[in-house]
C-alpha cells in the first residue's frame, strides 16, 4: 500500500482524494484543507482524517506521496517542503507561478530522486495518445502549422470572489485553460520557443483576462495559432482541440473525437489514404473506478505505479511542465504589446 | 419500473463521441417546444418514461406538462438530481461557499431556519435534504416514481467512502418524495458492495452496460458476474457503447443479460426512436420464447 495524502481540498483536490480513495493500492492518510466546512464534511462522514493546517500534517502522518491542488501561489513553497522530506509529488496544474523556482523544484526533484507529476491530464486521453504516435510516426511529414485551442463556460457573466479572479495568485484564462493547451502543443508538435505576440482580453472579469490569443512559434520554425476563451458559453463543458498539419496530411483532434487526412498511402494501421475518423471509446482503455473522465483516473494510476516502480517517471513530469510556465511566461511578458 | 427508458442527453448536447454533434443537437433543440414534441414521439411508440436531470431546461417542460394534465396522466419523470455542471462551473467561478449561497432556495444567510442552523450546527445532511427539495421543486404536481443521484455525485460519495451520505440520499426521497431512490454509477459492482453494507436491499442501479465495454469500470466480466449473482434492479444506460457497436446487436446483448430490468436511451428523431424501442420489443420477445 502507497501511504498518500491530499493539501487542498476543492475542486481538484477532492477529485483526487475520491479516485485515490477507490483506488486498491492507496491508503489515504490524510487530507489538509484551510477551509473549515470542507474539513468538517470530510471528517463527519468520511473515512480520512482531516487537518485545517498542512504543516501539522505532514509532522502527524508519514506519507509517501502527497497530492498538493492548493491554490497556485501555494505550489512552489509546499512542492518544495515535500522534497525536502523526501516525499513523491503529484502537483495540480500550472506547476509554479515562478519559472526560477519551478526550474529549482525541478534540479531538487531530480537530485533526490523522487517522482514528480503534474496534472496535465489531457496527455492521458486516449484521442490525443493517437495524435502523438501518428505525428511521431512522421505520417503527416515534417509539421509547419497548429492550431490550439480550448472553449468553455467558466465566467459568463460579470462577478468574481475566487482566487481564480487575482492574477497574482494563478488566477486568469492563461493559467487556467490556456495552460493545458500550450502544455499539449509542447507535448505533440514541439516545445514553443517563440511568442510573437499576444491578445490577452477581458470580457466580465476585472482584473484577469477571459481569453487569450498568440502568435507561436516552435524552435524548428512549426507556426501556430493559440485561442482560448473560459466565457464561451455555447460550450457545456471545457472543450480542448489541436490541429496539426503537414504537406502528407492534417489532424484535427478533440478529447473525443480524433480527424486524420492522409495523402499518401503511407498510412499507420487501421487507417487509409484520406479522410478517417476514430472516437475516444475506441482508443481509451477502461479504468478500474471512474469518476469524471478516464484520463482523471488513469493519470494518478500512472503517478501510483511510478511510486511503486512499475512505470518510469516520463509522463507530466515537472521538467514537462516547467516549459509550459515558461511559455506562460513569455506571453505574460508579451500582451498587447 | 418500465422496461424502456427515454432519456435527455441529445436534448443538452451531451454526445460522447462528437463535439460537433453535440452542437448540432443543440441547434436542433433549441425551442423548448421541439424538446416536448420529441418527449411525445418517444410516448406514442411506447416509452411513456422519461428519464432527465435538473436541468434547467427541465424546467419548462415540466411547466408544459403541467398545463396538460390530461394528456401527460400516464407520463411519468425518473427525475435525476443534481445536473452538475452547473456546481462544478460554478464551484470554479464562486468557490464552494459562493456556490453554495448561489443555489440554496431562498438567500443562504437570510431565510430559512433549516439551512441557517444546520451550517451552525453542522448538520450536512439536511444542507442536502435542502439541495435535494431545491432541485426537486421543477418536477412539482409530476410523477417521479424514481428519484436517481448522478453519477458524478454518486461516485464521488462511493470513493470518498461517505456511505451515510448515499444512505441518507436513499431515505430523504422515500421520506419526502414518497419515490424510490435510484443511483445512477460507472462503477456498479463498486457502488453494489457498497449500497448491500449500508443495508440498501435490491436497490436500483443505472450504469454504462454494453457489449463495448465502454465505461463498466473493473471490466466487463465483473459487471456480468454481478448481475447474475447479485441482487440489484439494473438499469443499462449507453447499450450502444458510445457508437461502437451495431445497434441490433448491441441491443440483444443487453436484453439477454439477467437482472436488466430496463433499458435507458436517447435518440432525436422518430426513426431513431421506433428503431430502437423495436429492436428491444423484437430481442425481448425472441427471448421469451426461448
Amino acid at each position: 500500500m502507497i501511504k498518500i495524502a491530499v493539501i487542498g481540498a476543492g475542486k481538484m483536490g477532492i477529485s483526487h482524494l475520491s479516485i485515490l480513495g477507490a483506488h486498491p493500492d492507496v491508503e489515504v492518510v490524510g487530507v489538509a484543507d484551510t477551509s473549515k466546512i470542507v474539513t468538517d464534511v470530510l471528517g463527519e462522514y468520511s473515512p480520512f482524517k482531516t487537518f485545517t493546517d498542512y504543516k501539522k500534517m505532514l509532522d502527524t502522518i508519514k506519507p509517501d506521496a502527497v497530492f498538493v491542488s492548493a491554490p497556485t501561489k501555494f505550489h512552489t513553497s509546499i512542492v518544495q517542503e515535500l522534497l525536502e522530506k523526501g516525499i513523491h509529488v503529484f502537483v495540480e496544474k500550472p506547476f509554479s507561478l515562478n519559472i526560477n523556482d519551478g526550474a529549482a523544484l525541478v534540479k531538487m526533484a531530480k537530485e533526490k530522486g523522487l517522482i514528480n507529476q503534474v496534472g496535465y491530464h489531457n496527455k492521458f486521453i486516449g484521442t490525443f495518445e493517437e495524435v502523438k504516435k501518428i505525428v511521431s510516426g512522421g505520417y503527416l511529414g515534417e509539421i509547419n502549422h497548429f492550431l490550439g485551442e480550448a472553449y468553455g463556460p467558466v465566467v459568463i457573466r460579470k462577478k468574481q470572489d475566487t482566487w481564480r479572479s487575482s492574477p497574482s495568485e494563478g488566477g486568469g484564462c492563461l493559467l487556467d485553460y490556456a495552460s493545458h493547451v500550450i502544455d499539449l502543443i509542447n507535448y505533440l508538435v514541439a516545445p514553443i520557443s517563440t511568442v510573437h505576440g499576444a491578445l490577452l482580453k477581458s470580457f466580465f472579469s476585472d482584473s484577469v483576462e477571459d481569453a487569450v490569443y498568440c502568435l507561436l512559434e516552435t524552435k524548428n520554425k512549426i507556426s501556430g495559432v493559440l485561442s482560448v476563451s473560459w466565457s464561451e458559453e455555447t460550450y457545456r463543458k471545457m472543450s480542448t482541440s489541436i490541429t496539426i498539419s503537414g504537406p502528407n496530411g492534417k489532424i484535427i483532434s478533440d478529447a473525443v473525437e480524433l480527424k486524420v487526412y492522409l495523402k499518401t498511402d503511407n498510412c499507420p494501421p487501421g487507417y487509409n489514404k484520406g479522410w478517417n475518423t476514430k472516437y475516444v471509446t475506441d482508443l481509451t482503455p477502461e479504468v478500474d473506478f471512474y469518476l469524471r473522465g478516464e484520463e482523471y483516473s488513469a493519470q494518478v494510476d500512472y503517478f501510483v505505479k511510478a511510486v511503486q516502480g512499475k512505470v518510469p517517471n516520463d509522463k507530466n513530469t515537472f521538467e514537462s511542465a516547467l516549459l509550459t510556465d515558461n511559455v506562460i511566461d513569455m506571453i505574460k511578458n508579451k500582451k498587447n504589446n | 419500473m418500465n422496461r424502456i427508458l427515454y432519456g435527455d442527453n441529445q436534448f443538452f448536447a451531451v454526445n460522447h463521441i462528437s463535439d460537433e454533434k453535440s452542437r448540432a443537437q443543440s441547434i436542433r433543440f433549441k425551442e423548448d417546444k421541439t424538446i416536448l414534441e420529441t418527449i411525445d414521439i418517444a410516448r406514442d411508440l411506447g416509452a411513456e418514461t422519461f428519464m432527465c436531470t435538473s436541468h434547467d431546461r427541465i424546467y419548462n417542460i415540466c411547466e408544459m406538462i403541467r398545463q396538460d394534465p390530461e394528456k401527460y396522466k400516464d407520463f411519468s419523470i425518473y427525475a435525476c438530481l443534481p445536473y452538475a455542471h452547473k456546481y462544478a462551473n460554478a464551484v470554479t467561478e464562486l468557490g464552494i461557499m459562493g456556490t453554495i449561497k448561489q443555489y440554496l432556495p431562498g438567500n443562504f444567510f437570510g431565510s430559512i431556519f433549516k439551512g441557517g442552523m444546520a451550517v451552525v450546527s453542522k448538520d450536512y445532511i439536511s444542507i442536502m435534504e435542502l439541495m435535494i427539495d431545491a432541485e426537486m421543486k421543477m418536477f412539482k404536481k409530476i410523477n417521479t416514481p424514481i428519484i436517481f443521484l448522478q453519477n458524478n455525485i454518486t461516485d464521488l460519495l462511493l470513493g470518498l467512502g461517505m456511505k451515510d451520505l448515499l444512505k441518507a440520499f436513499h431515505d430523504y426521497v422515500r421520506k419526502k418524495y414518497n419515490a424510490e431512490a435510484g443511483f445512477i454509477t460507472m462503477n456498479m459492482p463498486q457502488l453494489l458492495t457498497v449500497l448491500e453494507s449500508i443495508g440498501i436491499e435490491n436497490p436500483i442501479i443505472c450504469s454504462s452496460i454494453n457489449k463495448a465495454g465502454f465505461r463498466m469500470s473493473g471490466g466487463m466480466e465483473l459487471y456480468e458476474k454481478t448481475l447474475r449473482e447479485k441482487k440489484l434492479r439494473a438499469i443499462a444506460m449507453q447499450v450502444l457503447g458510445g457508437g461502437a457497436i451495431p445497434a441490433k446487436e448491441a441491443i440483444e446483448y443487453v436484453c439477454n443479460l439477467p437482472n436488466v430490468e430496463s433499458i435507458l436511451f436517447g435518440a432525436s428523431t422518430r426513426q431513431n426512436i421506433s428503431q430502437t424501442i423495436s429492436l428491444i420489443r423484437e430481442a425481448d420477445s425472441k427471448r421469451s420464447k426461448q
